[in-house]
């Protein structure tokens, strides 16, 4: 396991393996997405109360879900950077902040296109909305503050620090539907034992969470294997690798 | 505008349900414009995300061919 670990943050081995992987996560994310948007936009019924305005969901619930996911994952690999000075996790991070931002703001604008007709208005400030407004402001700082330093092992340090502090707001995302009353529905889903949620609408969200997870690995490795070029241009393999 | 289209009659069954699909119930203005927003964001992403592969690579080679001459 150990063995693995370390084997896994050695940069020319996560090069190596980056490419069947990111070729693979393409694969399954062309054949969900393009299964989750058929059964999501033809297959599934209209919803009795929001009529089919409520497909808006199968791209709204993917990337509000990804924003989160991939905030945890930048503050992670953060702190596993912070405390090990593993290059691998430093360049994760930062290759996972502008896919994390894309996530935040395809969930915003979804879900204030989704707003005006369900609710009469684009945006209120209630919890929900505000606090992912806060998450996309975390990630943009974390993207202005990679590019402030030239040194990229202190932009790294600090963008994890900053990424740690942004953690606090991750469970107040999450939990804000249920500590405050919103405008914004509780979850669909979440509630594994019975979701309040027919199947025939929940198998093509399902595809589609499964389709941004996959996009996010693909965008994620190759994003990764530029930036490892770029932290190793100088070491031996890169410059066998570039020159053959 | 929301009703429209169940108000109009279409000839062929083949037109109407494109139509219908289309018109999304009247909400195809919120839904088609979340899509194609969304779609747009994604395909930059993977777009830009290439891009910046090829550009390390290549700047790389460039530098290592000037450090030979």
């Amino acid at each position: 396991m150990y063995k693995w670990i370390h084997q896994f943050g050695s940069p020319k081995y996560f090069y190596d393996i980056s490419f069947p992987l990111s070729k693979w996560a393409a694969i399954i994310c062309a054949i969900c997405f393009i299964s989750g948007l058929y059964g999501g936009l033809v297959l599934a019924p209209a919803d009795y109360q929001q009529g089919d305005s409520f497909r808006i969901i199968y791209l709204h619930v993917p990337s509000a879900w990804m924003s989160l996911f991939v905030y945890l994952i930048m503050a992670f690999s953060g702190a596993v950077s912070l405390i090990w000075r593993i290059k691998i996790t430093d360049i994760i991070a930062r290759a996972s902040a502008p896919i994390g931002a894309s996530f935040t703001f395809i969930a915003l604008v979804t879900g204030a296109i989704w707003g005006k007709p369900m609710w009469g208005t684009y945006w209120v400030w209630d919890a929900r909305l505000t606090s992912e407004l806060i998450l996309l402001f975390l990630y943009l700082g974390y993207i202005a503050l990679q590019s402030a330093f030239d040194d990229k092992r202190i932009a790294a340090r600090a963008g994890a620090i900053l990424a740690l502090i942004g953690v606090v707001n991750i469970p107040i995302i999450h939990y804000s539907v249920e500590w405050w009353s919103t405008l914004h529905q509780g979850p669909t889903i979440s509630k594994f034992d019975k979701p309040s949620i027919h199947l025939t609408m929940l198998i093509p969200l399902l595809l589609m969470v499964v389709a941004f997870k996959t996009f996010y690995i693909t965008t994620l490795l190759i994003r990764a294997r530029s930036e490892i070029l770029d932290y190793e241009c100088n070491s031996s393999w890169v410059k066998k690798y570039v020159i053959k | 505008m929301k009703y429209s289209t169940t108000n109009v009659i279409h000839h062929g069954s083949k037109n109407m349900s494109l139509n219908n699909f289309l018109s999304m119930g009247g909400y195809a203005v919120y839904v088609w414009s979340a899509y194609s927003i969304s779609f747009i964001v994604l395909f930059l992403n993977i777009i830009i995300a290439i891009r910046n592969e090829h550009k390390t690579l290549n700047e790389i080679k460039e530098r290592l061919q000037n450090n030979k001459k």
